[in-house]
């Protein structure tokens, strides 16, 4: 275990500086696989921290509406798991933040979890989420991701009692994913009380950083995580500037919105504490 | 694979990780993990009660009207000319059909765990006007969700859940049916789990529902087995039920599992044919997979997406199945075989004219089947039928149907 992964080796280097991880989140092929790798591109020469590639399902029940949709737009243009390998494999991933992949189990189990995986790996993917397997049944999994040198985030939720959250830690690698109540995205000026709660047990059970996804959409709401997380996620606000990409202004522009508002999260996660 | 390895199938299941075989599980997100483990438990005290299990037969005998009859057709009988054929009338249940023996289960269970507000998806809206009956009963607030294209085509029932207090909320994403409405229903309950219950309508979904659905619906099979045993001396050689997500198929197979000589038959929708998107026969045509928290058969493409299904039966009309199907057709206790739309239509104009019984266009299903075997059988062969609903809500659509082929 002397080797660091790739996503902990980038924590550490922003422990040491003192700064929040920024990890938005984008949906693979939305609205097709060269435009999903001119905004890896586009958010790594931004500085972002780590890239969460979603991979289109049609059944999404740990989503949202809007990455929903914009799972379905994907895959209403003919999008399949290999065009992701492809598209990921084109690029320079050694130079570009560690990409995460967010994936269904559904769809690891139909190639088969090893096939899966050693396909993702090998195009360059650093880690994977499974938002559908619960820490229980992934042991497997979780082996095998292991030993190909990535990381399995496990999640946490706000319902999650403490005692399974101490099980779910001994499964986790690389950060801990935790989730808010679907239903609070929105804009926030305050962490909800048991949030910060929550974080603050975590922090005394675990060493590993800990990311937070509620619903930030401002740099200016970055400030209120600086004490209590390591990382923010970001999806539905990169997302729904992909939604009208139908033109090619239509997608230079989200482009130029997504860059944006990623360096402007860029400047707030990373300014001293 | 050979044959012995495959084990004998047996109704001790699913053990206490919901697995039926190596079907079933949990695969949900971590927000509704408790909540599973919760609804367990609490069904697992509640099935030790016997308050609990009092509240509940009184509520199926003089709410519900159980026990239904198994009933003798004795004409349809006669047109196939081999077994005596005996229907189980789930069609006389309050509301008009087997949905119901579950939403009242698990409405009693909403009341223990004190949640004040039920959520569920519908397809048909058989299982949308049970809960919502279930509901305006014990005075909980409830909302189902159900498919823009299906409460286009199932406006009677829309408006008698309107009518019973619920409030049913269009589900715009995807497909428009049955499967969007699961996943809207899931979405609602990973942000209201505190106060929610999902009462699910199938044999589908993460533990415990597949075993809870199932056990509820078993009535069906104890009494008919009772019946079959009361009026003739003797278990029937075949029963046949028909199968979607599969939940009056798995309350009528459940009984007779262990009673090795009753061949046990589950009817599929066979849609237009065999081609990927003209039917809904997951056991027959699909692959081992995950859908909506289970491990089971479910209708994918090579990539792990839900491929998109057809049947003339809204309540058919769903590319998944319950764990416990997959682990009977893998067993070989259960043999599925799949109907086609215009030989259900064909069973539901028979069944009309030979019986005097309109139906659902689902247990016509089951009704074609046993119209195209029961003559091979000897005439001292008894063969029970589930029919497991009334066909009042699909009379618009088979008469649009009808028209078309006059035309």
């Amino acid at each position: 275990m002397t080797q660091q992964t790739r996503i902990a080796a980038t924590f550490s280097t922003l422990k040491a500086d003192g700064h929040l991880a920024f990890m938005p989140f984008i949906t693979a092929g939305d609205p097709s696989i060269e435009a999903t790798q001119s905004l890896i591109r586009e958010l790594g020469r931004r500085g972002v921290d780590l890239i969460e590639v979603g991979f289109p399902y049609s059944d999404p029940i740990a989503d949202g509406p809007v990455i929903q949709a914009s799972y379905t737009r994907a895959l209403n243009n003919g999008l399949h798991v290999d065009d992701i390998f492809r598209g990921v494999s084109e690029l320079p991933t050694d130079e570009l933040p560690p990409l995460v992949a967010m994936v269904s189990y559904a769809l690891l189990f139909r190639r088969g979890v090893e096939a899966f995986v050693r396909q993702a790996v090998a195009s360059g993917f650093a880690g994977f989420i499974i938002p559908d397997l619960p820490a229980d049944e992934a042991a497997d999994v979780g082996e095998i991701v292991r030993a190909s040198g990535a990381d399995l985030v496990q999640l946490i939720a706000p319902t999650t009692p403490n005692d399974r959250a101490q099980k779910i830690l001994a499964a986790a690698s690389g950060f801990v994913y935790c989730i808010s109540t679907a239903g609070v995205t929105g804009v926030r000026d305050e962490l909800p009380p048991e949030l910060t709660e929550q974080l603050r047990w975590l922090r005394s059970q675990t060493d590993l950083p800990l990311a937070v996804g509620f619903g930030i959409s401002r740099p200016e709401q970055v400030d209120m995580l600086h004490d209590v997380a390591d990382g923010i996620i970001v999806g539905s606000a990169i997302v729904k500037h992909l939604a009208d990409t139908s033109s090619p202004d239509g997608l230079t522009s989200a482009l130029e919105a997504v860059g944006e508002f990623a360096g402007s999260m860029v400047a707030a996660t990373h300014s001293a504490r | 694979m050979t044959a012995s390895t495959v084990e004998k199938a047996t109704s001790h299941v699913p053990d206490p990780l919901g697995r039926f075989g190596e079907f079933g599980r949990r695969f949900v997100p971590e927000t509704l993990m408790h909540a599973l483990e919760q609804l367990t438990d609490e069904y697992e005290r509640a099935k030790q009660d016997p308050a609990f299990q009092a509240e509940l037969d009184d509520l199926l005998k003089n709410f519900v009207g159980r026990p239904n009859p198994l009933y003798f057709a004795e004409r349809l009988t006669e047109h196939c000319g081999g077994a005596r054929i005996y229907l189980k009338r789930e069609d006389l249940n309050h509301t008009g059909a087997h949905k119901i023996n579950n939403t009242m289960g698990q409405v009693l269970l909403t009341r223990r765990m004190g949640k004040p507000r039920v959520i569920a998806e519908t397809g048909a809206g058989q299982h949308g006007v049970a809960t919502a009956v279930a509901c305006a009963r014990f005075g909980l607030e409830c909302v189902v969700y159900m498919g823009e294209e299906d409460i286009r085509r199932q406006k009677l029932n829309v408006f008698n859940m309107r009518t019973m207090g619920a409030e049913v909320r269009s589900v715009t994403s995807g497909s428009r049916t049955l499967r969007d409405a699961i996943n809207e229903a899931m979405r609602d309950w990973m942000s209201t789990v505190d106060s929610t219950h999902y009462i699910i309508g199938s044999v589908v979904g993460p533990h415990p529902f597949p075993m809870m659905v199932r056990d509820f619906q078993s009535i069906i099979g104890r009494e008919a087995r009772q019946q079959c045993l009361d009026a003739t001396g003797r278990l029937p050689d075949e029963v046949i039920a028909c199968v979607g997500g599969g939940s009056n198929s798995a309350g009528m197979f459940y009984p007779f599992v262990e009673d090795d000589g009753v061949a046990l038959i589950g009817v599929e929708a066979g849609g237009r044919g065999p081609a990927p998107g003209d039917h809904a026969s997951t056991l027959s045509y699909g692959n081992k997979g995950v859908l909506h928290g289970s491990y089971s058969y479910v209708l994918q493409d090579e990539d792990g997406q839900t491929q998109d299904v057809h049947s003339i039966s809204a309540g058919l009309d769903y590319p998944g199945v319950g764990p416990e199907h997959s682990y009977w057709k893998d067993t070989g206790r259960v043999n599925y075989v799949a109907i086609r739309d215009d030989e259900a239509l064909d069973a539901f104009q028979k069944m009309a004219r030979l019986e005097g019984i309109l139906p659902a266009i689902e247990s016509s299903h089951a009704i074609a089947q046993v119209l195209k075997t029961a003559g091979n059988r000897s005439k001292d062969d008894i063969v029970v039928v589930c029919l497991s609903g009334r066909g009042d809500k699909d009379v618009y659509e088979v008469a649009r149907l009808l028209g078309q082929e006059i035309d």
